[in-house]
C-alpha cells in the first residue's frame, strides 16, 4: 500500500514535469519543421532566408520602436532569434560593454565614461539616428496660468536652490503655490538628457517625486494642480486628453516642430548603437539593422514618435554598408 | 462547609470576560476579511481589465505594438521552460540538504552554523539573488541570459524555503516509525528511504510547490540578469535566450498607451491561473496523502 502511494506521488510529479517540457518541445519541433520547409522553398526566392542570433538592450524609450521591428522583422526572417531587453540606456550600455549584447538602444548619446570603457574592451561601434523623441512638459489641465515656458524659467523651476518654490517665484502674477514635481528616475536616458540640457549639471530639485515608469508621472501631473513633470513624446501623446502641454521658447512639441528641430532644446535624436564586428562577423546582425533603419521611420510614427530626416537614414545606411 | 466558589463573583466577572472573547473574535474576523477583501478588489480589477484581451490568440500570438494583437505566447512558454530547470534542481539540492541536515547532521556548533545561516538566506531579498546570478551564472559561467542561468538563480532563491519545508516535514515524521524501521533490521538509507521519506512526502511538496509559484511570479532577479523583453522566438534548449511572464507584464505596464494597461492585466490573469494550477496541485497532494498514520 505504501509503496504503491509512493509509486503515485512521483509518477504525478514527474509527469507533470514531463508534461511541462514537453508542449514547449513540441511547439519547437513544429515550428522548426515548418521553417525549415519554407526556408528550402523560398532559397530560390528573393529575398535570402537568414539564421542567427542577435540581442540587443537599452532604452525603455527606444523598446516600443524595437517591438515593431523584431515584430516585422521576425514575419520576414522566422529563423533570426532576435531579444531585446529594456534595462534603461545606462543598463543597456553596461551590457555594451560586457560584451553581451550586439546593439544597444539609447535615448541619449553614450557618455565619455561609457565611451572610454567600451575602448578599454575593444569595442568599436557605429552610432545610428533611429528615430526623434521631443521631451515634453507637461501640467495639469487645470492649470490656467501657464501656457509656455522659456528655457530660462524652466531651469529656474526645476534647479535645486534649497528653498521652497512657488509658482509666484517663477512669475509674480502666478498663485502662490508650492510647485509639485515629476521627473523621470535618474537612470534613464530622459533624466539625463534633461539634466544635459536644461539643468546645466545642476542638482534636480529634491522634493521631486522620480519613477522609472512614466505612468506614474503622468497619473501624478494628472491628479494634482499644481503638478508639473516631464517625459517622452509618446506618453504625452497617449494622455493628450487629460494633460496640458507647455511650450518651450514658444514652441509646442509637435511631429513637425520635433522633426524640424524647431522645438529646441528638448527635442532629442534617439539611438542605436551597434557593435562594428558584430556586423561583419554575423550577417543576420546587418541584415536586421538595415531592415531597421529602413523601415524606423514608420515603425516611429506607429508607437508615437518622430521619423528621422530621410537624409539621415540614407547616410546611417551607407555607414553600415561600409562595416559589412 | 467552605464555599470555594463564590458565585456572585463568577457571575460578575462573567459577562467581562464574555465580550472580551466577543471582542477579539470580531477583531480577528475583521484581520481575516481585510487581506480577502484586498485580494477580491484586486482579482476583480484584473478581470474588468484584462477579460475582453483574454482569448485563444492571447495565448498563442507573441507581443506586438498592437495591443489587440499582443500575445504572451513566448513569455508563457519561456516560464514553463524556467520551471522545467528550477524544479527538479531546487527540489533535488533542497530535499537533500534537508535529509542531511535532519537524518545525518550531528548537533555540533558547525551544523547549528549551517542551519541558521540556511533561515537567514530566506530574509535576503530577491534582487540580491540576481546580482549573485548575474555574476557567477551569465558572466563567470557564461550562460548567458539563457534558460539555465535564469533557473539557477532561481533555485537558489527558492532553496532555503524548500530546505526548511522539506525539514518541517521530515521532523514531523514520527520517532517511533524510525525505530520500527531500525527495529526490523532496516540501515539508515534504507529507513529514510523506505519510511521517512513516504510519510514526508505530502508536507515536502507543498513546500516545494509553493516556493515554485514564488519562482515564476518573482522579477527583480530577473531584471537584475538582464533577461530581454523583446522575444519573439521560442527557447529550444537550456541554453536559449527567453523571456518570463512577469518580465513582459512589467513591459506592458509600462508603455505609453492605455491599451496595454489592460493587454498588462490579461497577462496578469494568464500568470495567476498558472500560479492557481500550480497552487491546487499542492492543495490536492496534501489532501490526497494526508493522515496515514
Amino acid at each position: 500500500m505504501k509503496n504503491w502511494k509512493y509509486f503515485m506521488m512521483t509518477s504525478i510529479v514527474g509527469s507533470a514535469l514531463l508534461l511541462g517540457a514537453c508542449s514547449s518541445d513540441k511547439e519547437e519541433g513544429s515550428k522548426t519543421s515548418n521553417s525549415g520547409a519554407t526556408s528550402s522553398e523560398t532559397n530560390a526566392g528573393a529575398s535570402e532566408q537568414l539564421e542567427g542570433k542577435l540581442a540587443g538592450d537599452g532604452s525603455s524609450t527606444v523598446a516600443p520602436i524595437m517591438e515593431a521591428i523584431v515584430e516585422e522583422y521576425t514575419a520576414v526572417q522566422p529563423k533570426v532569434q532576435v531579444s531585446v531587453g529594456v534595462s534603461g540606456t545606462g543598463g543597456g550600455f553596461e551590457k555594451f560593454i560586457a560584451g553581451e549584447t550586439d546593439f544597444s538602444n539609447a535615448s541619449r548619446e553614450v557618455k565619455e565614461e561609457e565611451a572610454a570603457k567600451l575602448k578599454e574592451a575593444g569595442i568599436d561601434y557605429t552610432e545610428m539616428k533611429i528615430a526623434y523623441d521631443g521631451l515634453s512638459i507637461v501640467v495639469n489641465k487645470d492649470n490656467d496660468w501657464i501656457e509656455g515656458l522659456t528655457v530660462e524659467q524652466l531651469k529656474k523651476v526645476w534647479v535645486e536652490d534649497g528653498k521652497e518654490k512657488k509658482w509666484s517665484d517663477i512669475d509674480p502674477s502666478w498663485p502662490k503655490e508650492k510647485i509639485i514635481y515629476y521627473s523621470p528616475g535618474t537612470a534613464s536616458g530622459t533624466y539625463d538628457y534633461f539634466d544635459e540640457v536644461i539643468l546645466d549639471g545642476k542638482d534636480l530639485v529634491k522634493k521631486a517625486t522620480l519613477s522609472e515608469d512614466d505612468n506614474v508621472l503622468v497619473k501624478g501631473v494628472q491628479g494634482d494642480k499644481n503638478a508639473i513633470g516631464f517625459f517622452g513624446y509618446a506618453y504625452y501623446l497617449a494622455n493628450k486628453d487629460n494633460l496640458k502641454i507647455v511650450k518651450v521658447g514658444g514652441v509646442e512639441p509637435t511631429n513637425e516642430t520635433i522633426k524640424s528641430g524647431e522645438y529646441t532644446p528638448l527635442s532629442r535624436p534617439l539611438f542605436v548603437y551597434v557593435k562594428n564586428s558584430a556586423v561583419k562577423e554575423n550577417a543576420a546582425l546587418y541584415d536586421f539593422m538595415k531592415y531597421a533603419l529602413e523601415n524606423a521611420g514608420e515603425m516611429a510614427e506607429a508607437v508615437g514618435y518622430v521619423r528621422t530626416p530621410d537624409e539621415d537614414y540614407k547616410k546611417d545606411l551607407d555607414a553600415l554598408e561600409g562595416l559589412k | 462547609m467552605v464555599k470555594y466558589v463564590d458565585h456572585v463573583q463568577v457571575v460578575k466577572r462573567m459577562n467581562g470576560r464574555l465580550v472580551v472573547n466577543k471582542m477579539f473574535k470580531i477583531v480577528f474576523l475583521l484581520a481575516t476579511l481585510f487581506a480577502l477583501a484586498a485580494l477580491g478588489v484586486l482579482v476583480y480589477r484584473m478581470f474588468d481589465q484584462g477579460w475582453g484581451y483574454l482569448s485563444a490568440d492571447f495565448i498563442t500570438n507573441f507581443a506586438s505594438r498592437f495591443p489587440e494583437k499582443a500575445g504572451i505566447k513566448a513569455a508563457l512558454i519561456g516560464s514553463m521552460w524556467l520551471m522545467v530547470v528550477v524544479a527538479p534542481i531546487s527540489l533535488l539540492l533542497g530535499v537533500g540538504t534537508a535529509i542531511y541536515l535532519e537524518e545525518y547532521a550531528k548537533q555540533n556548533r558547525l551544523n547549528d552554523f549551517i542551519r541558521m545561516n540556511i533561515s537567514n538566506l530566506a530574509g535576503v531579498p530577491s534582487i540580491v539573488f540576481g546580482l549573485l546570478g548575474l555574476t557567477i551564472f551569465v558572466r563567470s559561467l557564461a550562460l548567458g541570459k539563457s534558460v539555465l542561468a535564469a533557473g539557477l538563480t532561481m533555485s537558489l532563491l527558492i532553496l532555503p524555503v524548500i530546505i526548511v519545508a522539506a525539514q518541517e516535514a521530515i521532523r514531523a515524521v514520527p520517532k517511533e516509525l524510525r525505530e520500527a524501521s531500525y527495529g526490523m533490521g532496516a540501515t539508515k538509507w534504507q529507513t529514510i528511504l523506505k519510511v521517512v521519506l513516504p510519510s514526508a512526502v505530502p508536507g515536502i511538496l507543498t513546500g516545494s510547490i509553493l516556493a515554485l509559484s514564488r519562482a515564476v511570479g518573482e522579477t527583480a532577479p530577473l531584471v537584475v540578469l538582464g533577461i530581454p523583453v523583446i522575444v519573439h522566438f521560442l527557447p529550444n534548449g537550456i541554453l536559449s535566450e527567453f523571456t518570463a511572464l512577469p518580465m513582459q507584464i512589467f513591459d506592458w505596464a509600462k508603455r505609453p498607451q492605455e491599451e496595454f494597461q489592460y493587454v498588462a492585466a490579461a497577462g496578469i490573469l494568464v500568470l495567476m491561473t498558472f500560479l492557481v494550477i500550480l497552487n491546487s496541485i499542492a492543495v490536492f497532494i496534501r489532501n490526497k496523502f494526508q493522515n496515514r498514520y
